[in-house]
Order: structure tokens, then sequence, then C-alpha cells
């Protein structure tokens, strides 16, 4: 099983999204090998560099517009609840156009899991700022650098009632399967904000290799814990970067009542009765 | 008399809409037919809300100028509506709060005499109305009991008294007649969806659709559907798309406000041929506008919303029976075809109150699905621009849905050739759902078909047209279905007319530039944009000072 289709991948060369993408094509092939249909997983993308992962793995894709994986992936989960619904999304689709979906699905708890693409850039566009971007960025459209902080992405799940919330890295392949992975089988919503290098406008391999860690001896279940670790690292000001499951809990998943529908008879029964009621 | 019209007024949060529904119900229970007209503010409590319900012998769609039965619930009723009584109409006032003539009625002395809720007060003036009108108390009784949800005994003894106080005014016409069931046009769209097979409905409340959310809601749980209300319009449309990419029939609802969050949705379902039926109800704009009142000023919004070229079916019913039907031909069609559909109403036609007649049968036309043989190719180039359709879960089958221009896999692609035969792809499909259109009910005619002046109308406004063409001996040309435009038939059905007057509630004439392009002239555009319905009369002078 390759799960790779025949299209032509245009990702720079040391793009981070190649990490992402075989990580992923692992965690779900290996999925297959326990069990899961490979007809059973659809993937949602946004717009943007990370978004031709669509193209590039052979699973079933909804191939969405900018800022709105979420709820197209909310609605495939509600449509039906036996899919295996991953939402890829870029930091300027989840934390930019999208992120009252974000925050929304992270309060709903659907058994979806978002992945986002945290290059800290705009690629496709050609290099501007996006919501994670650190203090002072000199991007094309801020060329004297921005005078706002980034979100805390990390923190903003914690607070949103995200009940699956993980920060990793595409340079700790290892440590990017393994999270994912994590990710895809928790019942419920979940977040993993992936730090991923742009070789072209954002290149910070060297900065995140010198400060990440793997969060060791952290008590996932202790919320006030994992808000005070996600918060050790603002995405602007020099800070050990923890990386790892801050927080992980089962919640209720069912927001919203299933998908579907009496029979033709059935159907046309009840709006008889209906219909006599209001005369 | 074989007809009559009735006024109730009050204060907002008096339950106004429900004594005009149970008016209706009575009138309708005598074997009328019914239309109530509702106007109020946008606002919970105060203000003044009021209901005008004509009922006769045949079927009304639209309100006269002039009342038989003014009930004055305040002071500011009688202020604002006296000029509408006939001379030699009635006024039932609540003695404790309405000075003047006509029948008295102590609404709070009633509901504390017989140790009664104060929500029951409403029921002295319905007992006191039924009562001027000869309605047997019997049918008073009946009605109630099947109306009102709770309090019922309490309401009964309440109503009795308003009946006892009261005396006879007038006669009803006796049809004879079974009285037929009682819809909004909006609780007429819910159901026509739920006919249609409907499995998920997604909206965010705005008026005047939120009815239909709330009429489903109420019946989700007995029809087995998911009615969802996501954060915003947004959420709402690619939520729908979600759902009907994993094969589920669903339909959207807003108006214009939440139609404009929508239509990155919406060119979206365009591109990646995904079926969903939007169901926008028409307020007066631009922007905040009127929320409470209504217009036709989003016609050409429908017709060209979102970016990009792309097959989109629009229709707009005039009747509670067309909502009905069309909102399950629409569904249908969004199927067949894999592409957007809306079913263009407003405020008059959603929350106008009608009796409710039969409905045609809607063509079968069901999706063309995949049969599972060969590679699955999502957009496959195939008979008419519709390619089978598979769902995710399907053995064999990678269905791959996409917002950029794409290959016969559903692959982004930048290929010249490729992009244009796409392209063409949905044109082809444009072009099969015009063909499969012809056997639907897609223009609508009234009046007289041989008339040398033609009014042409969409939407809500056919009742008034087609009453005032009746009596001013006109014809009317009505076109159901907006795009794809039905030219040759709304032709034929101008055929020999010497005037065209377009009769539109909007200040522009959205269908008389519509039809232009289609080498069709309307001469007058009588306009209406005060957000309120044509009176019978009003529509009348309008039309007679259009064609003097």
């Amino acid at each position: 099983m390759t799960l790779i289709t025949a299209a032509k991948n245009t990702w720079c060369p040391g793009c981070g999204n190649f990490a992402i993408e075989h990580a992923l094509k692992d965690v779900l092939v290996s999925l297959a090998e326990e069990g899961r249909r490979a007809e059973d997983i659809v993937l949602v993308t946004g717009i943007g560099c990370h978004a031709k992962i669509a193209d590039y793995l052979a699973v079933n894709s909804f191939y969405a517009i900018h800022g709105r994986t979420l709820p197209v992936a909310s609605g495939i989960k509600l449509a039906d609840p036996a899919l295996t619904v991953v939402a890829c999304a870029g930091d300027g689709d989840a934390y930019a156009e999208g992120l009252d979906h974000l925050v929304f699905a992270a309060k709903r708890n659907q058994d979806i899991t978002a992945i986002i693409h945290d290059n800290r850039v705009y690629g496709l566009t050609t290099g501007q700022y996006t919501p994670t971007s650190y203090e002072g960025f000199r991007g094309r459209s801020t060329p004297g650098g921005i005078r706002e902080r980034p979100i805390n992405p990390v923190a903003l799940m914690l607070a949103s009632g995200a009940t699956f919330v993980a920060r990793t890295y595409t340079r700790k392949m290892d440590h990017l399967r393994e999270v994912l992975k994590a990710a895809v089988l928790h019942r419920g919503f979940s977040f993993v904000d992936v730090l991923q290098v742009c070789a072209t406008y954002n290149n910070l391999t060297d900065y995140y290799n010198d400060r990440v860690y793997l969060l060791e001896g952290h008590d996932t279940a202790d919320l006030g814990g994992a808000m005070t670790r996600a918060r050790e690292w603002d995405y602007s000001a020099d800070a050990p970067i923890a990386l790892g499951i801050f927080y992980e809990e089962e919640a209720p998943i069912d927001p919203w009542p299933a998908m579907g529908g009496a029979g033709p008879e059935e159907r046309g029964r009840m709006i008889r009765d209906i219909l006599r009621e209001r005369t | 008399m074989n007809e009559i019209s009735v006024l109730i007024g009050g204060r907002a949060g008096e339950g106004i809409n429900i004594a005009g529904m149970l008016i209706v119900r009575i009138l309708s229970a005598r074997g009328l037919r019914a239309y109530m007209y509702y106007d109020y503010p946008s606002l919970i409590k105060g203000g003044h809300n009021f209901a005008v319900v004509r009922a006769a012998e045949e079927e009304v769609r639209c309100h006269r100028e002039k009342i038989d039965l003014l009930l004055a619930m305040d002071q500011e009723t009688v202020r604002r509506h006296i000029d509408w009584l006939k001379e030699g109409g009635s006024i039932i006032r609540d003695a404790g709060v309405v000075k003047g003539d006509g029948i008295a009625v102590d609404l709070d002395a009633i509901v504390t005499e017989e140790k009664a809720p104060p929500v029951t007060k409403n029921s002295a003036v319905i007992g006191a109305f039924s009562r001027a009108c000869g309605v047997p108390w019997t049918t008073v009784e009946e009605v109630v009991r099947r109306a009102i949800p709770k309090e019922i005994e309490a309401n009964l003894r309440v109503a009795r008294r308003g009946y006892d106080l009261s005396r006879e005014v007038l006669h009803l016409p006796a049809t004879g007649r079974d009285p037929l069931p009682i819809l909004s046009g909006n609780e007429a769209v819910a159901l026509g969806l739920l006919d249609a097979g409907l499995e998920g409905y997604v909206s965010y409340p705005m008026t005047p659709s939120s009815s239909i959310l709330h009429t489903l809601a109420g019946l989700a749980g007995r029809f087995g559907i998911s009615v969802v209300h996501p954060e915003n319009e947004i959420a709402v449309m690619l939520t729908a798309l979600g759902a009907a990419y994993a094969g589920r029939r669903v339909a959207v609802g807003t108006s214009g406000g939440g139609f404009c969050l929508m239509t990155e949705g919406f060119s979206l379902a365009g591109m990646a041929e995904i079926p969903v039926l939007v169901v926008l109800g028409q307020r007066p704009g631009p922007s905040t506008g009127l929320p409470t009142y209504s217009a036709q000023g989003d016609l050409l919004f429908a017709l060209s919303a979102g970016q990009g070229e792309f097959p989109r079916i629009v229709a707009a019913p005039g009747t509670p029976e067309e909502a009905w039907y069309w909102a399950g031909a629409l569904l249908d069609l969004a199927w067949r075809f894999q592409t957007p559909t809306v079913l263009l109403t407003d405020k008059n036609l959603g929350e106008g109150i009608f009796s409710f007649g039969e409905t045609e049968k809607r063509p079968a036309l069901g999706p063309s699905l995949w049969k599972g043989e060969g590679e699955y190719r999502r957009y496959e180039i195939g008979t008419g621009g519709v390619s089978p359709l598979a769902f995710p879960g399907t053995a064999g089958a990678t269905v791959k849905v996409n917002s950029y221009a794409h290959d016969e896999d559903g692959i982004t692609t930048e290929d010249g050739a490729v992009v244009a035969r796409m392209a063409e792809k949905l044109r082809e499909k444009g072009v099969a759902a015009a063909r499969v259109l012809e056997g639907y009910p897609c223009v609508a005619t009234a009046g007289d078909p041989d008339a040398e002046t033609a009014l042409l109308c969409w939407g809500s406004t056919a009742g008034v047209c087609a009453e005032a063409a009746g009596r001013l001996g006109l014809r009317v040309v009505r076109p159901v279905v907006l795009s794809p435009f039905p030219e040759m038939r709304v032709k034929a059905a101008l055929a020999g007319a010497g005037l065209i007057v377009a009769v539109e509630e909007n200040i522009t004439g959205q269908l008389a530039r519509l039809v232009s392009v289609h080498g069709i002239r309307a001469d007058v555009v009588v306009g209406k944009y005060d957000g309120r319905p044509f009176a019978l009369e009003d529509l009348e002078r309008r039309l007679q000072e259009a064609t003097a």
C-alpha cells in the first residue's frame, strides 16, 4: 500500500510538508494494517502549500477553500460517523481565515483530527506574516516588521476545550508519526500544531533544533499544567519549545443528532398526519 | 357577504400572531379559504404588531385595504387602523385599555374572574370575534382544542366569556367544504424538503428564514433527520457541502446577509460539483435593512452569487404549494446535476399563513450513481456532463473533490486543455438541466391569456397579481424558474401582449432587467419597496395608473 498518487509534487526542496505527508501516510497505512478500511479515510485540506497533500495522498479527499477545512470535516463526520476524518490546514487557514471554525471544532468535540502545518508564514502567496509569525517578522506585506504578538495556538486550543492538544516538529519524524497516530486514534477533536520548516520563506530549522525538547513525565490529564507548558514559549520570545501531547481527555463526541431519515412511505404518512393536525 | 377581512392589533409580545392564527383556523373550520399577513417590528416586547386575516369561499392570497372587523388589544391599534375600517364595520376592543365604540370585552377582568393565566386573555377576543361572525360555539371549542397546546380548559372558559359578551354583526358564507390545512410558507418549504427525503438541514438563524430552522428542528426527532445550527453561515454552507460529499441530501437556509457569507461555499459547490439547496428568504436590504419585512431585491444577487461560471438552478415560488413543490424539486435537481440550487422566497411568502391546497407531484429524478465498475473517477467526462457519484466509504473508490480546476480524478491541474474541457463539462450540465426543466412547471400564468396587457411578476406577488388581473381583465405571466431562464415559455406566454407591466417588490425592476437580456422588454415597472406587500386595491390603482 503506497497511498501516493501520480500527481507531480511541487513542494520546494527541503519543505516540511514532505515530512507531514510521509508521516501521515505511514499512520494511515498502519491504521489500514490494523483493520481500518482505506476507503473509510477522508482527508480535508484548505488552500496553501500544505493543501497539496490532497493531490498527493491517494485517499478520499475534499480539497476545500482557504480557512474552511473544519466545517467541511464536521459535515463529513456528521454525515457518516464511520469515516476517519483528518483535516490538514495551514496556519493561515486555521488561525486567520478560519479561526472561528477552529474554536468551535474544539468546543464541539466531534471525532475529527486537525493537523496544522504551522510554518508561520504564507508560502503560496510568497511570504507574508501569519498569526503565528514572531514579533518583528518582515514579510512582503509588512516590510517594516510586524508590531503585534503572535497567537499561541496550543494555549488557545486548551482554552477552547479541545480534548487532545499536541505539538510536534517536522524534523522529528518519529515523534511526528507517533503524535499524529495518537491524534487520529483519540476519540474526540484532536489538535496538532506541527512546527513546519518553510525552506523558502521562513527557515527556522536551526532555531527549532536548538530549542525543542520532548515533554516527559508530564501529566496529560492536568489542564492547568498543560497550560503552563503551553505558555512556556509564546511563539515569539526566546524559550524552550515543548513537543508532545499537552492534554488529553475523554468527553462526549456527538454534539449533533445523526443524519438520516425515514423511507418514502413512512415520511408520507407522517406528513399527512401533520397536515391533518393543521386543519 | 362572500368574504371577510379582520385586523387584530396590539403590542409585540401580546400573542397577536397566535391570535391571528386562531382566527385563520376558525374561519377555515367554517369551510373558508384564508390568508394572513403578519406585520411586526424587529423587537421582542412592545412596539405595534398586527395581523390582517382575509377569508373567502375561494382561495385568497393577498389582503385588502379595508376591513370588516377591527380587534384592538390596545389604543394604538385603533389610532393606526381606524381608517381601514369599512363603513358599517365593527370594532371589538379590550375595554380595560381601549376607549371608544364597539363591542367591549374587559380582558383583565375576565381572566381574573375565571382564575385563568394571563396568557389566555386573547381567547376572550377570539370568542367575541367568533360570535360577531356567527360562528357556532362548537366550532370555537373544536379549534381551540386542536390549535392551542396548553391551558385548553382555561382558554375555553375565557373564550366563552368573550363569546357571550359579543353579538352577531356579520354573516360568513357557508361553503360546506372541508377545511384545508393551515401552513406558513416556511412550513410548506420544510414539509416539501422532508417529503423529498431531506436528511439534514444546516442553518444559522436569520429572519425571515428562521422558522424553517425551528420547524425542522421540532420535527427532526420524528423524521430522523439532523438539524444543525453551527457558528455562522460560512460554516453552515461548508458543513452542508461536507455532508453532501459524504452522500447526504442537505439544505441550508438564510436571508441575504447570510447568503453573502455563503457565497464562497456556493462557488465551491459549483466547482467541486456538490449538490446543495439554499433557501434564500428575502427581506429588504441593503445590509441589515428591514429585518421583519419583505422585498424582492435579491434576484440578481441569487443569479450571480459566487465567483466564476457554473450552472445553478434558481426558482422563486409564488404560493405555499409551489414552495413545497420546488423545495423538493430543487433538492432533486441539485442531486441530479451535482450543482447548487436556490429556492428564492421572501418574508411575505415564508411568514404568510395560508390555506394550503393540493401540490403537484414532482417528476421522478434521481442522482446518477457509480455502479462500481472500473476505476472510479469523480469527474469522469460523461453524458451531459454528469459524472456518476460515489461517496467516501464506497469499496474500490477513491473520491477526490477539489475547489481548484481539476482533472477527471479530481487532481489539481493547470493544463489549459483540461481546464477548458472541464468548463465545458459544467456548461453541458447547465444545458442538460434546462432540458430536464422542460418537464417542470417553470412558468405560471393567470388571468386572461389573450389580454392585451400582461403583468410580468415573480415570487410572492403571485396571489395579488392574479386577483388584480382577474378583476381588471389582464394576463399574468410569472416565471417560477429564473435560472436557467425559461425564455421560450415566457415568450410564448407573452405572445401578442401589447403592454408588459413588470410588478416587483423592489425599486430597480430586477425581473425586467433579467428578461431584457432575453429580448423581452417590460414597458413599465410597478415597484414597491417599503417592505410591505401590495394590498389588492393598492396594486389595482398602481396598474390603472401605469396602463392609463
